[in-house]
């Protein structure tokens, strides 16, 4: 799969890819998305960087092992969940701030710092996958 | 945004209002802690060295939490705690009952026990390849599958032990224990997919999988729903889960494979929440139905636990012995279940405490036998006795009490059971129950006297260059085994356990009303 023309498209169009799947991320609370496709698009553009550069170049790019990343989102996901023991709710209740940027109200949830957790554990365990598939094939 | 409340729509119909006690949590922190600590080793898999100081504390926490969780339910009654404040049959519910909480507890003792004996067992590569975050994660698996109060959530709890027991099951990636993974896989799979098949007919017929909610409907149903049917796929599913009698052949086919300490902990947990599950359905939701399939289910009880230990007389492998022992102690508890009595179903929940901290002690066990004698054959295991005095003694107490014997432990279910199978004139479950007693004697009493007590033909060549098993290695299966002796000439405390969480499943109304306080929910 290395020809010149998927190994000049493939940064660019991982990058997109990665800037779409935070797109879909955060539109998935009330529209059609959310952490879970997000994280597919993501891991699908790790893939494609795979394909095309090979496994090692993802590898530097991500700087940490997808492992550790899937990790890191499930520990995200259960602490979101934590949070509302502090205010005397049921585990899981979604809990809301609503402040002010120039103007704009921003509405932060731990619903969606349970989202990034699902993007994280998607991202890491499917490119994790991803990659030990693509490295088979290179040996 | 939608979050925000908005303040015209009455909440109170949908929501829980009232504030939730901080003492509440306990019934969802023995999920809620491995889970953080297994991300967290997740994250730092390269760092072995902290690995086990880090489980040491996870396991010790998730101890404490479950011991508390106990202690709370026995003096205040259940807990009910449902996610997200949405008001059951909406929210999933996670409830503590004596039943739940009692096994999570004796769970909790088992694993806290078990990493102990993993320092020695597990290697650094082990270690790397994730071992600790994948027995927290099946940790989480079976307190989740203990505490939930939603049938689809058990599903995805049983996945969820279910998908790390295979982690834990291929450590080594060795061609048996592919093998035997395969095996495990593939049946507990097809067992997993019918559970869920019965739950989506369930779902289509009532309406709910809140398990409160629909012990009232299924009761309510009176043939108009195809009860029966969901009984009996619920029956075949838990079964095979339990491994019982005909669908228990993964059991042996694997349990050799792993690690022994990973052997160690499938057989004191992963055939217990199969138990637990079957009581919690068949006896809380599907009484009636229960007792249409008693004699069913009593057969099935025999035939495991004859069939379970005649496999084991067979073997010549102490490993795949013990593993059809396992076998065996499930009729034990499926008998207790078919007799559907207070006593029986109480008999079924002290043994599968006993079985959980007596089968993870014999496992273990037999991991320091294999060490010192560096075989787990019968045929040139031997000698054991002069070179490992003490380890004679707990080889002693555990077997006495897997057989049944008094003065340790398993003597007390298995009078129950046989007093609860006299009582209703059921002699040949009683005689089923004796006669395995009998052969698992016969078994245990080979392995003691061939490894044990046999001399070595000629010197023994050469032994294993290992660690020497100080008392460090031996404080795992101490600790368990002074439990067995302590159930055994105390068995009082445990009783009156298995005693109040045979109530709860048999009356229910207890634990509808947690959930359903009084005419609510839909």
């Amino acid at each position: 799969m290395r020809t010149i023309i998927f190994r000049s498209v493939a940064p660019y169009l991982t990058s997109l890819m990665v800037l779409f799947s935070l797109f879909v991320l955060l539109r998935g609370h009330n529209e059609p998305g959310g952490g879970f496709i997000g994280g597919l698009i993501a891991a699908s553009a790790f893939a494609i960087y795979g394909i095309a550069c090979g496994v090692s170049p993802v590898r530097r790019a991500m700087y940490f092992h997808p492992m550790a990343i899937a990790g890191f989102g499930l520990f995200v996901a259960a602490m979101a969940g934590l949070a509302s023991l502090f205010v005397g709710v049921p585990f899981m209740t979604g809990l809301w701030v609503e402040p002010e940027f120039f103007g704009v109200t921003l509405a932060l949830s731990t619903p969606m710092v349970f989202d990034i957790g699902v993007y994280l554990v998607v991202v890491g365990s499917i490119t994790s996958i991803a990659l030990a598939l693509e490295e088979r094939e290179d040996d | 945004m939608a979050g925000a409340a908005s303040p015209h729509a009455d909440l109170a119909s949908a929501m829980v209002l009232q504030p939730v006690a901080a003492a509440d949590w306990l019934v969802v922190a023995p999920v809620v802690i491995p889970i953080v600590f297994g991300a967290a080793l997740l994250m730092f898999r390269k760092e072995t060295q902290q690995h086990m100081v880090v489980s040491i504390i996870a396991f010790a926490l998730l101890l404490l939490a479950d011991a508390a969780l106990l202690w709370r339910v026995i003096e205040h009654g259940p807990i009910v705690m449902t996610m997200g404040r949405w008001l059951p049959p909406f929210g999933i519910t996670f409830q503590a009952d004596v039943l739940g909480a009692g096994l999570a507890t004796v769970a909790g003792l088992v694993a806290f026990a078990a990493v102990l004996f993993s320092f020695r067992d597990i290697d650094t590569t082990g270690r790397r390849y994730g071992f600790y975050t994948f027995f927290l994660l099946m940790m989480a698996g079976v307190h989740g599958a203990f505490l939930t109060g939603d049938i689809f959530n058990l599903y995805v709890w049983f996945e969820v032990l279910l998908i790390s027991s295979f982690g834990l099951l291929v450590l080594g990636s060795e061609h048996e224990q592919i093998d035997g993974a395969v095996k495990y896989a593939f049946l507990n799979l097809v067992a997993t997919t019918l559970f869920l098949i019965a739950v989506g007919l369930l779902y289509g017929a009532f309406g709910t999988l809140n398990m409160a909610d629909l012990a009232g409907k299924i009761a309510a149903a009176k043939g108009q729903a195809p009860v029966m049917t969901l009984a009996t796929l619920f029956l075949f599913a838990f079964a095979m889960k339990a491994a019982a009698f005909p669908v228990n052949f993964w059991l042996p086919a694997s349990y050799h494979t792993p690690r022994i300490i990973v052997s160690a902990l499938f057989a004191g947990l992963l055939t217990k929440v199969g138990i637990y599950a079957l009581l919690r359905v068949l006896v809380m939701l599907f009484p009636v139905e229960r007792d249409m399939l008693a004699i069913v289910i009593a057969w099935v009880a025999a035939f495991t636990m004859v069939l379970g230990i005649l496999g084991a007389l067979a073997q010549s492998d102490i490993r795949r012995a013990v593993g059809f022992v396992v076998v065996s102690g499930i009729g034990v508890m499926l008998a207790g279940l078919a007799l559907g009595s207070e006593l029986g179903l109480t008999a079924a929940i002290l043994y599968a405490l006993h079985s959980m901290i007596a089968m993870t002690a014999v496992y273990m066990l037999v991991g320091l036998m294999a060490e010192a004698g560096g075989s787990v054959s019968l045929h040139s295991l031997a000698g054991l006795y002069r070179a490992h005095p003490f380890m004679a003694a707990l080889a002693l107490v555990l077997f006495f009490a897997v057989a049944g014997l008094p003065p340790f432990s398993g003597v007390w279910p298995k009078v129950f059971v046989v007093k609860a199978s006299l009582d209703v004139g059921a002699w040949w479950l009683a005689f089923a129950v004796l006669l395995t007693g009998l052969l698992t004697t016969i078994t245990l009493g080979r392995v003691f006297a061939l490894a044990f007590w046999r001399n070595h033909a000629e010197e023994p060549a050469t032994m294993v260059p290992g660690d020497p098993i100080t008392w460090k290695t031996y404080a795992p299966v101490v600790l368990l085994t002074a439990a067995v002796v302590f159930i055994g000439f105390y068995p009082q405390p445990v009783l009156d356990v298995a005693h109040a969480a045979a109530r709860t499943i048999l009356f229910s109304s207890g634990y509808v009303n947690a959930v359903l306080p009084a005419g609510g929910g839909a």
